[in-house]
Formats: C-alpha cells, structure tokens, sequence
C-alpha cells in the first residue's frame, strides 16, 4: 500500500461529489484527501484525491472513476514529476515566554502569523503534506488549540501535455477534436 | 413547434425507435401519461413498477436494445429499485423515467417526493434530474447513448412535474446528445497485445470463458471464427449461455458453482485462461488462491475497472470484445491439442455417468427431467427466462441453447421475481418467438401479479412452475451446511392451476413424467398464456456444487449409483474428499455446540411443506 495521488477533471453539475465520494464508499477505496476547485475552464471542477492503494488498486480506482460520466479526464500523478501542496492554519497557545519560540519555528518553516492575540497565534503553513505534519508535530508542545488542513492538491511539472487526453467538454460527433473518429463514449 | 414536455419525452422516445413501454402511473407523471394517450406508443400497464423494470430488462436482453419503464414519484420510483439494481449487475440497457414533484417543491418532502437519483446512484450507471423542459429532449437522447455504450446498464431520468407542463420548441435533430468525450474503444498498450498473441500460440492447455460480453458487443462470428482459429475449447458463463451453441463440441457448457465438473476441472488444469467479456464472479470461480494456478489469463473485456478487480491477469486487452477478437484473429496459429481435447473428454466421461438424463422412469417426476424435455418439445428454440435457485441451474444445464440471447436470467443480483415480468418484456421484443418462463414456486409467487398484465395485453408466454413445495436452492445449503435444519425454506402456495384460471388463463398440471410431452403438447397449442404447476421431487439437489468460497474442482457431486432411486435416503450426495473451507467447519462446530448442551445431538427431522395436491 502506498500513497497515490490521482487528478480528476469533473463536470460542474449538481450531485457530482455526491458521485465521487457514492463511488469511494462503495468499492471501500480508502480516501486519504480530497480536495476540489475550479479550473480555468468553465463548468469544469478539478479535484485532487489522494488513495491509500496497491498499484493495481489505484488502477481500479482511475477506472472506477472515469466510469463516471461526469468525470471528464484522470490522471495520475504519483509516478510522474510533480508538485504537492497543502495548506495549513494552526492555533497554538502562546504565553509571553514562549511566543518568540514559535515565532522562530513560524521562521523556519516558513509559515507565516496571520492573527495574534495574547494566548494564541494563527499561523498560515503550506507545503507539502509531511510537512505540514511535521510543523504539528513541533507546535504540539506548546499546545494546538485547533488545525484545519486544507487536503493536497497536485499539479505535474513542466509543459508536456497528455497527448492523448479528451477535451474538457461535452461535445457532440460533428465538433472539431483532431481524435474525434478515434473517441467515444467508451465506459 | 411548441410542445409540452411531455410530448416532447413521448416524441423523443418514438423518434428514438420505442414502440412498447412498460409503466405505471401516478400524480407526477401524469401529464406524460396524458400526452403518452396521443402518441404512438404502446404502453403496458404492469401490476408493479418492479414488474416494469424487469420487463424493460428482458425487452433489451431479448432485443439487444433498450428498454424503457415508466414509474411516478415517490413509491412508484423506490418500487424501481430492484429492477435498475437487477439491471445494473448484468449489465442490461434500460432507461427508467420517472416522474418527480414540481422543482420549486423539491427538497420539501413533498407528497410522494423522494430523492431517486440519490437512491439509485450506485445502482445505475447514471442518472439525471430534469427540471427544465428545454432539457428533456436531449437527457432522453443522452440517456439511451449512455445505457447502450460501452458496457450498458440503467440509466434513470427523473422529471419534475413542471418541466413535463411546460412548453418549448422540439427540434430531435438540434437535441443531439452532447456528452463527454473518452477514451478510444480499443484501448491497450501494443506489448500487452503481443503478449496475448504470444500466450495464445503458445498454449497448450488453453480454455476460453465466454461470457455476457461477447452478446453485447455482437461478437459470436468473430468469436466463432476465433475458436476456430486456434481450436479453443469453451466454457460458458451463466449469462454466456447462447453466444456459442450448446451443440458445438468445442463447447464444454457452463462452468462455476453448478458448472459441469469437467468444465471446472478443465479450468484447474488449463495453461492459459481466456476470459472473454466476463468479469471473474464469486460463483465462477470459487476460491480466488486455487483458481486455475498454473494458468496465464488474457482478459479481453470493455470495463477497465473489471481488469485485475478479482483475478490477476497477465494480459488484459481493454476494448469492445467483437473489435479485439478481430484484431487478435489474423494473429492465431492453429493447433491440434489432440492430448489436451482427448484429456476434457475422459473428465466428461466420468460425469456423464452421473448425469440423470439416462435414469429410467421411476415414476418421480425431477425437474431436471422437466426441462430436459421441455428443451426436447421445444427443439430448444425457444427464449427461455429463469428466475433464480435450483430451476436455474437445472435449465442451464439441461436446456441446451444455440441462440444468443435465447436465455434470459438474472445473474449477477440474483432477483426472485424476475422471470415472468421479463419474459413478458422478451415477448414484446419477440412476438413471433416462443417464450416461456422457468420459475420456481418461490420466485413464481413474488410477482405472479404480472399475469394480469399479459391477460390484459393478450400476450402468450408459457410459465413452467418447477414446483417442489420449497425454496430450493435454500433447502439445499441448509441440507449440505446447516444438518437439514430446514428454517422457513418448506413453502405452500396457492393452487396454481386455479391461479392461473383467476385470472382468465389456461392452467396445467403435471406430476409424471410420462405426461410432460403432452403437458408441453397442449401449452403449446394454446392461444392463451399458459401455467403449468410441474410437481417436482421436493429434495432433490443441484450437482454439481462448488460450496460457496471452496476450491473449484472440490465439487459435492451426485454418487455414481443410481441416487434417484433412493432419493430422499441420507446417502444422497457426496461431499468433496477434502476438508471445506473453515467457513462451514467454523459453523458446524458452532451448531453442534449448540445442539450438544448436556445431551446428545439429535438427528434433524425432515419436514415438508404440508399440502393437499399429492
């Protein structure tokens, strides 16, 4: 079992989560996170769901999901070179004494305070999502008062494009897509 | 041209190719049923909106297209769920529409409101609320692309109230489906196909398993063509039944829990599996850590998701069946494998020995002689539909089907109640066929209200009442795994033949062999839709078995001696020489420490139904 992180561009229509979420629960796949936004696309919602999965059970679980009719395009990122990114917000008591050792902890990870008052701080972290883990960890000491973590999104490097990847819209036979003889409505 | 909704979903469907329809109606589809009066459409009233499901079920199973129900909001739509959820585990294209409360009263919990897409979600391969009549025309047109692609199943199409009153242009042609565009059909790396062309020539023990897929994808010349090629035996799956004819001698016949033994030994010593469009089911293949070990597995099916879901597959060319079997045709190199045939057929000899098809008349009557007869009367043309349990089982054994599509069962659910509805809907595809219903007494009476419908509707479907006063199949696990503790299993029923007759049709019965011939004789001749109660030996048992999670050569087989002399005795079966899985250890031990609490374990008594006919 590992951790897989696939990418899926859904429809934005009513009930669509509901879907995902149906489907997860049924097949007893194990969500890790599952995060969900918009896209530069119109009508067009991208999600980054993280499973904890053998190979081939990350297989079915792309299959499962593209069996959807929503859901447009999956992607799999875990084997290619890619960017995670999760963001963190951490409320942790502060006294006088110990305020400037999390400000300096704040430093080094690179967080930042986004709201003070005279027994706690707020601080912003983002990174990837061992790291958010470990900033917890660090704070614990002093003592969370509340963490909400925002699940990780995904994104692969460079400029290569899937060649074989469908368009991200409804589209009727007579629409132009250079593959359009060779796509259907396959599952 | 301005038109309601629901004129607009009446004209959609009749442009789209439906002439029958099956449904039922109520306060939210009313307006559709108004506008269903003026149009060209044939509906069938059912007695439950269940009964309409299977009947669409068996309309698109018979007729390879799709089939349509109609239920209203609320009761009308959960009475649905049994059939979309039959549909949905075999795979059967049907589009059930149903009506829905008014948008602006949805989430109000609204009289007879219920939220059926959330219900049906993972039992339908999709569905849609229509609240907009503008909408309707092309969800229709989308609904019927999306049940019959790929790998069919249901798809719901719920609409409200409002959009079916409203009014819009109608134009068929602008409301073109306009769904997401996938994958190629034929989709698989080039290594993973060179691989299967490498495994196929150079197997020396292959089998194919045939399955449901090969029906869908219209593949039974190529499929044909491929056995050939390579000289290939086959086995069937329960819902392969017909895509290769039974008559073939390639064709070993159906493997799995009541497969033929020498089909499943022929499975545990093949070299190489070829599933084709079959998804490796509990009931097929038994153990999953001793099935079939020393085979390789190519595994040619549409679903992805099917791919090395229950058995790992060294091959798995992911397409439609019809396209990968030609694709892989021009690659095949013919083998004799005369040790590997000559080896099936000395398995086949030692089972043949215990096949009850030779036993003399004793004046029992079983069911396995009922349905090999009714197979010989009929020339074994006619569209059979089953229910499910033991008559089932019987039916693929002993009906030998040449045709595809010429059996019609619920297998993956398993649904009790299934047969008459969908032999009903099969007869509406096929009005010329001769369709008749094996059907327990059980299942028989789950929905036995659905003769009304073909009384009404003038129809002629011939049911045959396996009757054995039990719910069989029960029976017998109870008889093989629980000491014949036989818990709510003995049944009683109504006459049936007076049944038949209440509703104006021709009642039959049969308790002998000898009458069987004459019993079909005049069913047949019959205008009407006729009912035969065919009085069964009550115990007697489906063989061979594989016992749930057991290993699929360890089959509980009938003895070699001639058992159905002595049928009833405690000697009647045998069980497999080696040990069951835990699982009924476990639940022996458990039952004889129950049993043994401070005195000795008695021996169960056998009890029987009580009823007057005999």
């Amino acid at each position: 079992m590992a951790k897989h992180t696939l990418i899926a561009y859904v429809e934005d229509v009513p009930g669509v989560l509901n879907r995902i979420a149906s489907l997860f629960r049924r097949r007893n796949f194990n969500i890790d996170s599952l995060t969900v936004g918009r896209t530069e696309q119109p009508g067009v919602s991208r999600l980054t769901v993280v499973v904890d999965a053998t190979e081939a059970g990350a297989r079915i679980v792309e299959a499962n999901l593209y069996k959807l009719v929503n859901v447009l395009r999956v992607d799999d990122l875990t084997h290619k070179p890619s960017l995670f990114r999760e963001l963190g917000l951490v409320k942790v008591k502060v006294t006088n004494q110990t305020r400037a050792e999390v400000l300096q902890l704040t430093d080094v990870f690179r967080a930042r305070v986004v709201d003070v008052d005279e027994a706690t701080l707020v601080i912003e972290v983002t990174g990837t999502p061992e790291k958010i883990g470990k900033f917890e960890l660090v704070l614990k000491p002093y003592g969370i008062v509340e963490i909400v973590r925002t699940g990780a999104v995904a994104m692969a490097r460079g400029h290569e494009l899937l060649s074989s990847a469908p368009p991200l819209v409804r589209t009727t036979a007579d629409d132009h897509h250079p593959d359009a003889a060779s796509l259907s409505m396959s599952v | 041209m301005k038109l309601t909704g629901a004129e607009i979903l009446c004209e959609t469907l009749t442009h789209l190719g439906v002439r029958d329809l099956f449904g039922y109606p109520g306060g939210a589809i009313l307006p559709v049923y108004d506008a269903l009066g003026k149009s060209k459409l044939h509906h069938v009233l059912v007695r439950h909106e269940q009964g309409a499901t299977h009947m669409a079920d068996g309309y698109a199973r018979a007729s390879g297209g799709v089939g349509v129900a109609m239920a209203t909001s609320g009761p009308g739509a959960t009475n649905m769920v049994t059939g979309i959820a039959t549909a949905m585990l075999d795979s059967s294209p049907v589009v059930c529409i149903t009506g829905q409360v008014s948008s602006k009263l949805l989430g109000s919990d609204a009289f007879q409101e219920i939220d059926i897409t959330g219900i049906t979600m993972p039992i339908t391969k999709h569905n849609v609320v229509v609240s907009r009549v503008e909408d309707i025309a092309r969800t229709v047109r989308e609904a019927f692309v999306i049940a019959n692609s790929g790998r069919p199943g249901p798809v719901l199409v719920d609409i409200t109230k409002d959009a079916q009153q409203a009014s819009c242009d109608f134009n068929f042609e602008a409301a073109a489906p306009k769904l997401p565009v996938k994958r190629q059909r034929v989709n698989y790396e080039k290594a993973d196909f060179d691989r299967a062309v490498e495994l196929l020539n150079s197997a020396k023990r292959p089998l194919i398993l045939a399955g449901h897929g090969i029906m869908v994808s219209g593949a039974m010349r190529a499929f044909e063509q491929f056995v050939r090629a390579g000289n290939f035996p086959v086995a069937m799956t329960l819902l392969g039944i017909g895509c290769f004819p039974a008559s073939d001698p390639m064709n070993l016949g159906m493997m799995g829990m009541h497969g033929e033994a020498w089909v499943n030994h022929a499975i545990q010593e093949a070299d190489l599996l070829i599933a084709v469009g079959m998804r490796f089911d509990d009931r097929v293949t038994g153990d999953l850590r001793t099935y079939a070990r020393d085979a390789r597995k190519i595994h040619i099916e549409i679903d992805r998701s099917e791919i090395n879901k229950n058995v790992k597959v060294d091959s798995a060319l992911v397409g439609d069946a019809r396209e990968v079997l030609e694709q892989l045709l021009p690659c095949i190199e013919r083998r004799d494998r005369p040790d590997w045939l000559a080896h099936i057929r000395e398995l086949k000899g030692d089972s043949a020995v215990r096949d009850i098809q030779g036993l003399p008349d004793n004046g029992h009557l079983y069911a396995a002689h009922v349905i090999n007869d009714l197979w010989k009367e009929t020339n074994g043309e006619a569209i059979v539909v089953t229910d499910v349990g033991q008559h089932q089982m019987w039916e693929a054994q002993y009906y030998h089907h040449n045709q595809p599509r010429s059996l019609i069962t619920s297998g993956g659910l398993g649904t009790m109640g299934f047969a008459l509805p969908a032999a009903i809907g099969a007869k509406f595809a096929k009005p010329d066929a001769d369709v008749w219903v094996v059907v327990g007494d059980g299942g028989f009476q789950m929905t036995s209200c659905e003769l009304a419908t073909a009384e009404q509707e003038g129809i002629k479907v011939n049911v045959a009442i396996i009757n054995n006063a039990f719910l069989g199949m029960v029976r017998q696990w109870q008889e093989f795994f629980y000491d014949k503790r036989y818990a709510a299993t003995p049944m009683t029923g109504p006459d049936f033949v007076k049944l038949a007759e209440a509703y104006r049709l021709k009642g039959l019965r049969c308790n002998k062999r000898s009458d069987v011939k004459s019993t079909v004789e005049k069913t047949l001749a019959a205008k009407e839709t006729v009912v035969i109660d065919f009085v069964v030996e009550k115990e007697d048992s489906v063989f061979p078995m594989v016992p749930a999670g057991a290993d699929l050569d360890k089959m509980i087989r009938r003895p070699k001696q001639d058992v159905m002399l002595e049928s009833g005795s405690d000697k009647d079966w045998e069980m497999p020489a080696s040990a069951l899985p835990n699982v009924f250890a476990e639940v022996k031990a458990e039952a004889a420490a129950l049993r043994g609490r401070g005195q000795v374990a008695k021996k169960p008594v056998r009890k029987a139904a009580k009823t007057t006919r005999r």
